[in-house]
């Protein structure tokens, strides 16, 4: 092992970590070591294990075996308090903030004051700030989390840490929701925290930032390490073989195809959110037969309500929604995909399927009334079977069978079966809304190879994803979308990184940029 | 997770099944076990007691039949139930669905003198549907409209029919002598005919039966029965798939309330020949629990109804043989409730965390 420090022990030492969940087993024999004052990034594929482990560290889990060391000392934690108390915090992907409480009543909530019972918010107010102003955490502690960005509600996680005074952070995908210019601000942080002392574990899956900010890096592959090294020292390949197992097989070709007739049209589409304010301003552009769309952009923009306004789920206040040629503004979602429309929605098990119900019935979701699915009211049972088999087959499904609930089912055969089902339906525009969020390297491949297969086949694709690279990869035509407005519409072939970048955090103002689709 | 593991195949549906009787059962008999021990409290034997409860609901033909007839409501307005419940909409209001089909049952009823019975009864069945249905229609659609709660409309509902059956009762329908507060006995040819004389076995027994075959096609080969589960178990999911969730709810609430109509209709016409004040009783509460220990499913609701039945109808001869009174039976119908709930409570987390903390390590 790599370890920097040979007289004082490590910040943290986890020793021959196992845990199983039912036949699962999480983490198989992990051994991890945190140094003092390193980011070391924890990488693996999703399902690898890396936040088992670290729930373990936090507190959340018990292992069924194996050992935790702080500085050196056995513990065992039975709850993230006694994690705090001994200096371990942790930032989850999903915030654990209560939105309409302030920020400072978020950084002090579960905290003892010094005149127990009574509050004492100038005290508190004064720490708190003190806390933001050295590590340069700049935020607004009385503005209300419910009105802050994501990325501002971020830093308000690792405050929060860092005030219960964690000298250890974990930190879960911590990017994930920031646009690029961003995580570069954030890396900056993170980098005066490491100046300061503090060790950092970066859950990631991404490469980049294990290169770009991490002293070291375990790689996890099905619960098990399989290699530790230092982050100069690795290339991105290395890493990804280390990730996956094996090399990867080049992603789908692109061919080159001539955009047909538009297939999806949109003009001046207004709509509200579900707070009633405006979430979309006048979104116009349309989808070409054959061609990728790709929407840009940070989470929370407006992406979700246009998906909605396509897919017949949200009414627009103003404009218009052509599928095919056929009007659907503000049509029932049955209207949309009788119209030509498949979907694949952003929330896979709140949206696309019906968790308890069996592969075989969510393949049928819109057609079950449908022949052969259905006569004279009555479900053929042998004829959704046999379609079920059928999809299994055709788009490798690993599921237990064709009654398996689809809530048992991995994220990566969840959205095979939501695959499946949409294209089985022959759609002539596919929406597909953060198609690969979640899923490890293989099964985001699998779905981008399925929507250039659809682009081949003459499909129009409207890809909404905040993954910068993924839109890159697919996209024919990228537009960039920024508080419920496209700010420009780019050709792949010349859009570069930074230039999308800048235009998903709205300060790009180049007239040219502006032009219509 | 990882992908799961080809061993890891969901139960089949008989084990799922057999699971639920098995935990139906485990939960009756732990909740026999504390009853006995109330018994032993209340200074009497609880073998004895519980072989004449035995005795009392499955001992004799009579009580065999008693237990029929005490479960046909039941029945009914469980289907009802396990169908809205499935179906996302909770129908707190079966109770006065209930009253309201028995209302309507006894205005035909009272109208159907000189009616030959080939149309009395279909007419008093249809009535008892209908007054339901309107009943449970209204609270129906007020959700798909306008989003009301149906839980509050519903049990609201329940209070407005038990006085309008009271005013009627009372008032405009009141039976000739003015004595009791009960309508005038219903037309000859507008009753459930008894069958098996002179046990009280009646006619209402095929219309439970004939229900339960209709919710079971409904509910698990029907298109529409398919629609119904999507929206209970992800009204997104529903939305999304194009599946109108408000007309899905209108239908149940009027299927659910028709059924608990028609569980009044047969009280009206198959047992009493009359309209009661009280002619529910609370059925339509006990109903909600039959519908959920029998897993919302028609096979389920079809035990669970007649286990309550026959603790109702055990219950007098153990209070005959052993003094205690019949109240201890609703402990122990309460208790089974407590203990299915328990199973899943002890699944929870919580639970096994504290669980470990005590277990020797």
């Amino acid at each position: 092992m790599v370890g920097k420090c040979s007289s004082a022990p490590p910040r943290v030492t986890l020793e021959d970590i196992t845990k199983h969940f039912g036949p699962v087993v999480a983490n198989d024999g992990v051994d991890f070591t945190l140094a003092d004052a390193e980011i070391h990034a924890l990488l693996g594929e999703n399902g690898a294990g890396k936040t088992t482990l670290m729930n373990i560290l936090y507190g959340l889990y018990r292992p069924d075996s194996g050992a935790i060391r702080v500085e050196g000392e056995i513990v065992q934690f039975d709850s993230p308090r006694e994690a705090i108390a001994h200096g371990i915090g942790m930032v989850h992907q999903h915030f654990m903030l209560v939105p309409a409480l302030t920020v400072l009543e978020n950084v002090i909530l579960g905290m003892r004051s010094k005149h127990e019972p009574l509050l004492d918010f100038g005290d508190f107010r004064r720490r708190v700030m003190d806390t933001a102003r050295s590590y340069n955490l700049a935020v607004d502690v009385d503005a209300r989390v419910s009105q802050l960005p994501v990325g501002v509600q971020q830093r308000v996680e690792i405050l929060k840490a860092l005030f219960r005074g964690a000298r250890t952070l974990i930190l879960d995908e911590p990017t994930a929701v920031l646009t690029p210019q961003e995580v570069d601000q954030f890396f900056d942080v993170l980098k005066g925290l490491r100046e300061a002392g503090y060790s950092i574990v970066l859950i990631t899956h991404k490469l980049h930032e294990v290169t770009a900010l991490c002293d070291r890096v375990t790689v996890l592959r099905g619960g098990r390490v399989v290699g530790v090294e230092r982050a100069d020292n690795v290339t991105r390949e290395q890493l990804a073989r280390m990730m996956v197992g094996r090399d990867l097989p080049r992603s789908g070709e692109r061919q080159e195809i001539t955009p047909g007739a538009p297939v999806l049209e949109i003009e001046g589409i207004e709509c509200l959110n579900a707070r009633r304010l405006a979430a979309l301003r006048g979104i116009s552009l349309a989808v070409r037969r054959g061609e990728i769309v790709g929407i840009a952009g940070v989470d929370g923009n407006g992406q979700s309500e246009l998906a909605e306004v396509i897919a017949g789920l949200r009414a627009p206040t103003a404009g218009q929604v052509r599928i095919n040629g056929r009007d659907c503004t503000g049509a029932t979602p049955r209207r949309c995909f009788d119209a030509g429309l498949g979907h694949i929605p952003q929330d896979r098990l709140g949206t696309g399927l019906v968790p308890e119900l069996s592969v075989a019935d969510n393949l049928v979701l819109q057609t079950h009334a449908d022949s052969p699915f259905a006569q004279w009211g009555t479900l053929d049972r042998d004829a959704i079977a046999e379609n079920a088999e059928r999809q299994l087959e055709a788009f490798s499904i690993r599921a237990g069978s064709r009654d398996t609930a689809t809530n048992t089912l991995s994220g990566g055969n969840q959205q095979k079966v939501i695959l499946a089902r949409e294209f089985s339906r022959h759609p002539d525009i596919m929406l597909a809304v953060q198609p690969t969020r979640g899923l490890d390297i293989a099964a985001a491949q699998f779905v981008h190879e399925r929507l250039l297969a659809a682009r081949a086949g003459n499909t129009g694709v409207l890809l909404i994803s905040t993954e910068l690279d993924e839109i890159m990869a697919l996209s024919d035509r990228i537009a960039v979308i920024f508080e419920g407005r496209i700010v420009g519409v780019l050709d792949s072939a010349t859009a570069s990184r930074e230039r999308v970048g800048l235009m998903m955090a709205g300060q790009d103002d180049d007239a040219t940029a502006r032009a219509a689709i | 997770m990882t992908d799961v593991p080809a061993t890891m195949v969901t139960p089949s549906r008989v084990s799922q099944i057999s699971r639920v009787v098995g935990q139906l059962a485990v939960a009756v008999v732990a909740a026999l076990a504390c009853g006995a021990v109330l018994i032993l409290v209340a200074g009497a034997n609880p073998v004895v007691g519980y072989v004449a409860l035995f005795n009392g609901a499955f001992g004799s033909l009579n009580s065999i039949v008693e237990v029929l007839v005490k479960a046909t409501p039941l029945l009914l307005a469980g289907l009802g139930i396990a169908i809205a419940f499935k179906s996302g909409y909770w129908n707190i209001g079966a109770e006065g669905q209930i009253f309201m089909g028995a209302l309507a049952a006894v205005w035909v009823g009272l109208n159907a003198h000189g009616w030959p019975a080939y149309v009395a009864m279909p007419a008093i069945i249809g009535a008892g549907f209908l007054g339901g249905a309107v009943w449970g229609l209204i609270p129906g659609i007020l959700r798909a409209r306008i989003g009301a709660s149906e839980i509050i409309t519903t049990i609201m509902f329940n209070y407005i029919a038990f006085f309008v059956v009271n005013y009627f009762v009372t008032g405009p329908l009141v039976e000739a002598d003015q004595f009791l507060p009960q309508t005038d006995p219903i037309a000859k040819s507008a009753e459930l005919p008894r069958i098996l004389r002179p046990t009280r076995l009646h006619a209402g027994i095929f219309i439970a039966m004939a229900a339960t075959v209709a919710l079971y096609w409904v509910m698990i080969r029907s298109t529409f029965g398919f629609r119904a589960r999507v929206v209970g178990a992800n009204e997104a999911a529903a939305r999304y798939a194009g599946i109108s969730v408000g007309w899905t709810w209108l239908v149940v609430s009027g299927v659910a309330g028709g059924l608990a109509g028609l569980a009044g209709m047969v009280e009206v016409a198959g047992v009493h020949q009359l309209l009661l004040e009280d002619i529910s009783g609370g059925m339509g509460f006990t109903a909600i629990v039959v519908a959920l220990l029998g897993w919302l499913h028609p096979v389920g609701v079809v035990i669970a109804a007649i286990l309550f039945a026959a603790l109702d109808v055990g219950a007098d001869s153990m209070q005959r043989v052993i003094g205690v009174p019949v109240t201890l039976v609703y402990i122990i119908q309460a208790l089974v409730v407590l203990f299915v709930l328990a199973r899943s409570a002890l699944e929870h987390d919580m639970f096994r965390r504290i669980w470990r903390r005590f277990r020797p390590e």
